[in-house]
């Protein structure tokens, strides 16, 4: 098998005459990192790994040992469908693992790796399909409030259509790279897009969600368009989610479905959400992990502030979509306060990890909250054991701490270097004073 | 790849006239030669050879020294012997693929050659899958649909290879994550599904339906054998 897969990858670099591949891997932030190699080291890549230092990738960085090894994963040897046809590039995802070929604790693509295949121990299978939005503005000029490139509303079919435009080459870029899309529109921003992705097992999903970033800015700047995953990059308007489809299959079975119920779920699914919902605040710093995704958690702009779960409420924290034509294979929940900018290994890790311990432990699902949370009152909420998702990073931060579900589902080397990383990103920005401090205060005190 | 012209070389001196009604009545296109880089060879290489060993046996020999230069068993080839040179064939089975005593009896000629042609279109055509303007290339890995190189990952192009060797059949997923993945893959059946889309996607609208859903059981590459 493995040889097969190399000689497959061997003989299409031959074939289609590749000029350079390109290793792929992940830092612990979520940057996409690219270490280009020519055809003629690839057969010793795919054999033996290619050795490089680690020190200065984020997250990666050891006391004693810096060099780490990237072994490439045959099976995502994918042609670039951008660049110059005449010099075709490829890319491989690798695992990085250490010079003794065990896994790297550093690399968030095999902490995923290690989640899946628990769950596959299990009978189990991951699915995830996320919904991604993005933003699209004119050129960046330093200094000045970001341009949307269109006012386009929800669905608009805008006719200028640059907007079109972008994300239909958008679309076929990612078609050609494997990842399918199931719907693409105008969101509810001027700027703002939505791309549907089809589910897939985990951990394709996040090769997918890092390839998909990637396409998405590598279209746009063709068009001399700015593309950004940023939360919340305008105020007043709502910011970018990723809202995650999630399921359980056991074999060709939805381990969610359960005819019977009023709902659909079965008593698996109803353990995950529990699971879910209990360890939410806790994984909110990796679901959330930029002090601007706080600025997009608020009241008002159809993202999640509390901790609940409804049927059809899109202010809650998981909403259960209504499959079509009830589809059993389609019963699924919607975890909605991620944002486009986490690390998609470690956001869908810890969701697995949260959702997979509701089903071990057995946790109770609480009562539906079908009211608009936003309407009632927090006095209300906290009689009715409602809690708020963490208000900032700083929040986050103070809950992962305390939690042994995400220091083991990350490791410890992660978990750790996570925590320093971020709280000098918070230490950094509690020391800035913002124009709003200052046109509040400056005139009156 | 254009398909082989179909030409047979005979090699023998004189050709007996049995073996040539033999062969004309079969409907096989033959030319007689006395060596391989003999003119009139085809472009393509013979699809067979018939070397009467009876009538001249060292031309015959060296003809199939030739052929056979390099380890190539890709020509086809029949021997036809006297009941005395039985011995002559001892240490020579890496020259001949099948033989028939002389004299032969023409249905038996007939029914070996056939025999011979269509093991080696089998051979020839493990090594190209086509079905309509798709066409896979087994040796190199490559694949194309109206000459469009697709591009795809290693087990897009197993399911693509296994689907397109097996036209007309309709897979369970099961069948397919066991016949194409092979050992037990953490993606799950509905993996064959992610794949199947990713495969209809990069065969583009116009081909996508080569590969049919078929409800509640799984999938089929092409038509039903039951469709026409």
């Amino acid at each position: 098998m493995l040889d097969s897969q190399r000689n497959y990858v061997l003989r299409s670099v031959e074939e289609r005459g590749v000029r350079l591949v390109r290793l792929w891997f992940t830092d612990v932030l979520g940057t996409l990192k690219s270490l280009a190699i020519s055809p003629a080291e690839l057969e010793n890549a795919l054999e033996d790994g290619m050795t490089f230092d680690g020190s200065s990738i984020d997250g990666f960085s050891r006391v004693q040992e810096a060099d780490v090894l990237a072994m490439p994963d045959a099976d995502t040897f994918e042609l670039l469908p951008w660049g110059d046809p005449k010099v075709p590039e490829a890319r491989i995802f690798c695992d990085i693992h250490h010079l003794d070929g065990t896994p790297f604790e550093g690399d968030p693509r095999q902490v995923l790796r290690r989640h899946v295949q628990e769950a596959h121990d299990e009978g189990l299978t991951f699915y995830v399909a996320p919904d991604a939005e993005f933003f699209y503005f004119e050129p960046l000029v330093p200094g000045q409030p970001p341009v949307p490139i269109d006012h386009g509303g929800y669905f608009d079919l805008t006719t200028s259509d640059v907007t079109g435009e972008l994300r239909k080459t958008t679309i076929r870029t990612l078609e050609a790279l494997g990842i399918p899309v199931e719907y693409s529109f105008h969101e509810d921003a001027p700027g703002q897009q939505e791309i549907d992705l089809r589910h897939t097992d985990a951990l394709t999903m996040a090769d997918s969600m890092m390839t998909f970033r990637l396409a998405v800015r590598e279209v746009a700047s063709h068009h001399d368009v700015h593309a950004t995953f940023m939360p919340k990059p305008l105020e007043g308007v709502q910011g970018s989610g990723m809202h995650v489809h999630l399921s359980l299959f056991r074999g060709d079975d939805n381990a969610f479905h359960d005819a019977d119920d009023a709902y659909h779920l079965s008593p698996t699914a109803k353990a995950f959400m529990a699971g879910m919902l209990h360890h939410a605040a806790e994984i909110t710093a990796v679901t959330n992990q930029t002090v601007n995704s706080y600025k997009r958690l608020v009241p008002g702009f159809e993202a999640p502030v509390h901790i609940s779960w409804a049927r059809n409420n899109r202010s809650g924290l998981i909403r259960v979509p209504i499959p079509k034509r009830n589809n059993p294979m389609a019963t699924r929940i919607e975890y909605r306060s991620p944002d486009p900018a986490c690390n998609p290994y470690l956001a869908f890790s810890l969701m697995l990890a949260a959702g997979m311990r509701g089903i071990r432990e057995g946790y109770e699902l609480p009562d539906e909250a079908d009211a608009n949370l936003f309407e009632i009152g927090d006095d209300v909420l906290t009689k009715l054991g409602i809690r708020q998702l963490p208000q900032s990073l700083n929040d986050a931060l103070i809950v992962m701490e305390n939690s042994t579900l995400v220091r083991e589902a990350l490791g410890e080397h992660i978990f750790e270097w996570f925590l320093r990383n971020k709280r000098s990103e918070w230490r950094a920005y509690k020391t800035q004073v913002t124009p709003f401090e200052r046109d509040r205060y400056l005139g009156t005190l | 790849m254009a398909a082989r012209e179909s030409m047979l070389a005979v090699v023998a001196d004189p050709v007996p006239p049995e073996l040539a009604r033999t062969l004309d009545l079969a409907g096989y296109s033959w030319k007689t030669t006395s060596g391989v880089d003999d003119a009139g060879e085809p472009a393509g290489g013979w699809s067979g050879a018939i070397v009467d060993i009876a009538g001249d046996a060292e031309g015959g020999w060296a003809f199939l020294r030739g052929v056979r230069k390099g380890g190539d068993r890709g020509t086809p080839v029949l021997l036809l012997v006297g009941g005395a040179q039985l011995s002559e064939l001892e240490h020579r089975d890496e020259f001949f693929d099948d033989f028939c005593l002389t004299p032969f009896h023409p249905a038996e000629l007939e029914a070996r050659l056939r025999h011979l042609m269509v093991a080696d279109v089998d051979l020839h055509r493990a090594e190209l899958v086509e079905y309509g303007e798709l066409t896979l290339n087994l040796e190199t890995y490559q694949a194309a649909i109206s000459g469009r190189p697709l591009d795809m990952t290693y087990m897009e192009y197993e399911l693509l290879k296994f689907l397109a060797q097996n036209p007309g059949k309709v897979f369970t997923r099961e069948m397919l994550l066991s016949r194409v993945w092979g050992y037990e893959y953490y993606g799950g059946a509905r993996t064959v599904d992610v794949h199947v889309r990713r495969l209809r996607a990069k065969l583009g609208e116009e081909h996508a339906n080569l590969i049919q859903t078929v409800r509640s059981v799984g999938y089929r590459f092409g038509q039903s054998r039951w469709d026409s």
